[in-house]
């Protein structure tokens, strides 16, 4: 097979993808984090801060889930087909619940009315954390490996994806994202809600770390067939301990009031994850609990080699192109939140 | 063969709401930036004000638009998975080069666009403006390039067979530029244009009926009639190429189109009808040999008609396709009529004096909609029954593993949620604009752009 740098090229588009969706999991996880702190604020000026504080940057998070799905289209489309056939309830109310969270940004400060901004309140609110966790539930369904049949196509029940190892998954992922997203928001407020979110953030902390030990423990005893690659080559392990690390320093910093690095240590963590998540699985991508046979792996489901390398060329012109828009943005919006006439 | 059924109700009702926005966001970004570049020209405020206003606009288009748009992304995957399989290789890569390209570009300015009007330069505002319409013109790009390429395949051969036959890229640049990419690319980019140009005649007609910010409506009105003009006219001629283009490369989708049945013979071309299958005769006054002249300047060229091709390469619903067809062309015609005369009587300097001209501009919002809507019903049911013309059929190309009852859900579910979401996009927009650029009663005491510009300068001079 042809290679680049030693590497083949499905090998190559996995990489990406998971760059992709660490990317996004980075960027999005903070809004999404955000979000699901917003009903815990009370006053109407907090909630347009806190919303305000994600205005200006959460649709081009958002983009990378567009180009992360593209990404998978494109590079592994086997996957992509078995993937959102098999788990078709579940995404379906992603989708939904993705509209609802835009609209509700969209539309809540259009009107004064109270129960109007109450509505989109408790719609924003639920929908955040309702993203947070179905995402994680997805993960944990790819994680466990799922009822993948001949031809690809999914063979089991459309309530399978509901089980207690995706459940915990989904929390733990929205534990997570809650400390980022407080943590985005500690950088960006001042005076009495900055003390609330900091407040907030140590529950946060709590109960990110629980979720995260009883998955952990789950994973261990109950899903083996994770720790294969790293009983294999021990090395391995830094990753996880590397991600313990990172976590750990997250309340050290929060407590010496270093919000901006606490921030870049919870994004460090995600991506540690991320990359601990790759490793488990890689080169499979979707493991059929059915025969191995029907596993869906970075090699059959890939595109050709053409193919990966024409978009490994997209890549490579599109991604500084991203990376300076991005910049620019959060360069322009750099600071606490002030409320002005052009705000939500 | 009911999965089926719901998978094309699901797909044809979820991109037909999607198109309600895309065709408005690419318009509106063309006039907002046509607004903020005479403002910068001229300094004059009134440009400004009326920039500001339909960038208020802009983004409820475009934030349901994006909304809508993830839908359709994913929905591949969840209901067409065999074509997902099939096309992956090939039109992945230009669902891909759009998120990285496009999306990217639009998005990431958008922020700017909305929230930056106090934190940066005119310049740099105009910059972004500029960005995120670009940005939405590119999103079209790749996109219909991955429809033109279902349409007329081309670049690719095929690997494997049966269930695991899929289609490959051999040559990049002959897939982008697939017989009927620049044509369609051409006329929906110039539809969209219409949408958001015959917005901004229509409500700005109504302040002018209305006598409310006359002297600002104007302007705009002006501003988006050379829009509507120089493109309602250019319609008529991308429209007409990609006629030609679908005579030589979809010849049965060219026969449905007219209701052309005879296998080879003249045919007639019609103003409007009725298409009787059964009896296969069309009522309504047609022009004879009309089709045939249009495809060979010759209005005696026998050419093939629906009868020509197998019963099962056939497209089925031949009067509604003929039906759509016509009804976009009368439309077309009607818009250029419309404008022309719009732009006669400015000439004449009675424009503003007539108000039943502005009652027609009033409701005129509705053609480019419907125009757009039946134009896209038209090419997609006339390629039918194919997925992928002449390799991969509607048929075959949908997820075998997901049961009808799990469509129902998420279709109702759809529906429900667009339902509301139109409701509440109708109800905003006719908020924003009853409430207009500016408030009437008080004078803007907000600075002028030159002045923040020269306030953000001093300022980095200090920090410096
Ligand atoms: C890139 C691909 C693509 C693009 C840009 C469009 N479509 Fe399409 N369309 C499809 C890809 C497709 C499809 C996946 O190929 C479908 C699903 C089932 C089918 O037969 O074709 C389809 C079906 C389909 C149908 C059902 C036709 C039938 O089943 O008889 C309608 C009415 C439309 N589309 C309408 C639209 C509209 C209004 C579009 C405007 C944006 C549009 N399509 C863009
Ligand atoms: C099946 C067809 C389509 C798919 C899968 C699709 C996909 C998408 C997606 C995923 C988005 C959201 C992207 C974001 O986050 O900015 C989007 C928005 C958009 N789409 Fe579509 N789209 C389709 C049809 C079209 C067509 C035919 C056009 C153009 C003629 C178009 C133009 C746009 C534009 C301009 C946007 C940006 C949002 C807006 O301006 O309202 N789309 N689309
Ligand atoms: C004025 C005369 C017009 C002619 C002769 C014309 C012709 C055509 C033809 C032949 C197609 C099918 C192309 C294909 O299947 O490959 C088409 C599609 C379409 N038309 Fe028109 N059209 C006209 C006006 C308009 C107008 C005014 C609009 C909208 C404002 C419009 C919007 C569309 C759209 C959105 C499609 C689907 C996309 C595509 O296939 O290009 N058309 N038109």
């Amino acid at each position: 097979m042809d290679t680049f740098l030693g590497i083949d090229y499905p090998t190559l588009w996995f990489l990406v993808v998971g760059a992709l969706f660490s990317g996004y999991a980075i960027l999005d996880g903070f809004d999404l984090g955000a979000g699901a702190w917003h009903l815990f604020f009370r006053k109407e000026e907090s909630r347009r801060i806190a919303l305000n504080a994600i205005g200006p940057v959460w649709d081009g998070n958002e983009v990378w889930l567009v180009i992360g799905g593209g990404a998978l289209f494109a590079g592994f489309p086997v996957l992509y087909a078995a993937m959102f056939s098999a788990m078709y309830i579940p995404f379906m109310l992603f989708l939904a619940f993705l509209i609802f969270r835009a609209v509700s940004i969209e539309f809540r400060s259009k009107e004064p009315m109270l129960w109007w901004r109450r509505l989109w309140d408790i719609n924003y609110c639920i929908s955040s954390v309702m993203l947070a966790f179905l995402l994680g539930v997805v993960l944990g369904n790819i994680l466990q490996g799922i009822s993948i049949g001949k031809g690809y196509e999914f063979e089991g029940n459309w309530i399978e994806f509901l089980n207690p190892y995706s459940l915990l998954v989904g929390l733990t992922t929205l534990s997570l994202f809650m400390v980022h997203g407080a943590l985005y928001l500690a950088m960006k407020t001042e005076g009495r809600l900055f003390i609330k979110i900091t407040l907030l953030l140590k529950r946060a902390i709590l109960f990110f770390v629980a979720a995260f030990l009883v998955t952990t423990a789950y994973t261990f005893f109950k899903v083996p067939h994770l720790s294969d690659h790293l009983n294999a080559h021990p090395i391995l392990y830094i990753v996880p301990l590397l991600a313990f690390l990172s976590i750990a320093n997250i309340p050290r910093l929060v407590s010496k009031r270093k919000y901006q690095l606490a921030f870049l240590f919870s994004a460090l963590t995600m991506s540690l994850m991320l990359i601990l998540v790759a490793i488990e699985l890689y080169p499979m991508l979707l493991m059929s609990t059915i025969n191995p046979a029907y596993d869906v792996t970075i090699y059959n489901a890939a595109s050709s080699v053409k193919t990966l390398k024409i978009m490994l060329v997209f890549v490579a012109i599109g991604a500084p192109l991203v990376g300076l828009y991005t910049f620019f943005v959060y360069r322009t919006f750099w600071g606490k939140v002030k409320l002005d006439d052009t705000s939500y | 063969m009911e999965t089926e059924i719901l998978a094309r109700i699901q797909f044809a009702f979820t991109i037909s709401f999607h198109y309600i926005y895309p065709p408005l966001s690419i318009g509106l970004g063309l006039v907002m930036v046509v607004m903020e570049g005479l403002y910068l020209k001229t300094g004059n405020r009134i440009y400004e004000q009326m920039a500001r206003f339909w960038t208020r606009i802009f983004a409820l288009t475009f934030g349901i638009g994006v909304a809508t748009g993830i839908v359709m992304e994913f929905e591949f995957g969840t209901n067409w998975a065999t074509y997902s399989r099939y096309v992956g290789d090939v039109f992945g890569s230009a669902l891909a080069a759009e998120g990285i390209f496009a999306f990217a570009l639009e998005s990431g300015f958008l922020g700017i666009v909305l929230f930056g009007w106090n934190r940066v330069k005119p310049g740099f505002h105009f910059l972004a403006t500029l960005g995120v319409w670009l940005g939405s013109m590119f999103s079209a790009v790749w996109i219909v390039i991955a429809n033109s390429w279902q349409q007329t395949p081309a670049g690719y051969h095929i690997v494997g067979s049966g269930l695991n036959a899929r289609a490959e890229i051999t040559d990049f640049w002959a897939m982008v530029f697939n017989p009927s990419s620049v044509d369609r690319l051409l006329h929906v980019w110039v539809g969209a244009i219409l949408s958001g140009a015959f917005l901004v005649l229509s409500v700005h007609s109504y302040y002018l009926l209305k006598k409310r910010y006359v002297d600002l409506s104007h302007k705009a009105f002006k501003i988006a009639l050379v829009i509507a003009t120089i493109f309602s006219c250019t319609q008529l001629l991308t429209g007409h190429r990609s006629s030609i283009g679908v005579s030589k490369n979809q010849p049965a989708k060219l026969a449905a189109f007219e209701g052309h049945f005879d296998s080879l013979a003249i045919a007639d071309m019609y103003l409007f009808g009725w298409v009787d299958k059964d009896k296969q005769v069309v009522y309504g006054p047609g022009i004879p040999g009309g089709l045939s002249f249009l495809t060979s300047f010759d209005f005696h060229k026998p050419i093939k008609g629906l009868n020509y091709f197998p019963k099962e390469e056939q497209p089925s619903a031949v009067n509604a396709i003929f039906q759509f067809y016509h009804l976009m062309i009368t439309l077309g015609i009607l818009m250029i009529i419309l404008s022309l005369l719009g732009s006669w009587m400015w000439w004449k300097g009675s424009l503003f004096r007539h108000k039943w001209i502005l009652w027609l501009f009033v409701f005129a919002v509705l053609f480019p909609q419907i125009a757009n809507q039946v134009g896209w019903y038209s090419a997609e049911m006339g390629r039918q029954p194919w997925v992928v013309y002449g390799l991969l059929r509607t048929s075959e190309a949908f997820s075998k593993a997901v049961s009808a009852n799990q469509i129902v859900f998420s279709l109702i579910m759809f529906t429900f949620i667009y339902v509301l979401l139109f409701a509440l996009f109708i109800y905003l927009l006719n908020n924003k604009i009853k409430h207009g650029p500016y408030d009437e009663t008080e004078i803007e005491d907000r600075p002028l752009q030159h002045e923040i510009a020269e306030v953000i300068e001093t300022r980095s001079q200090k920090r410096h």
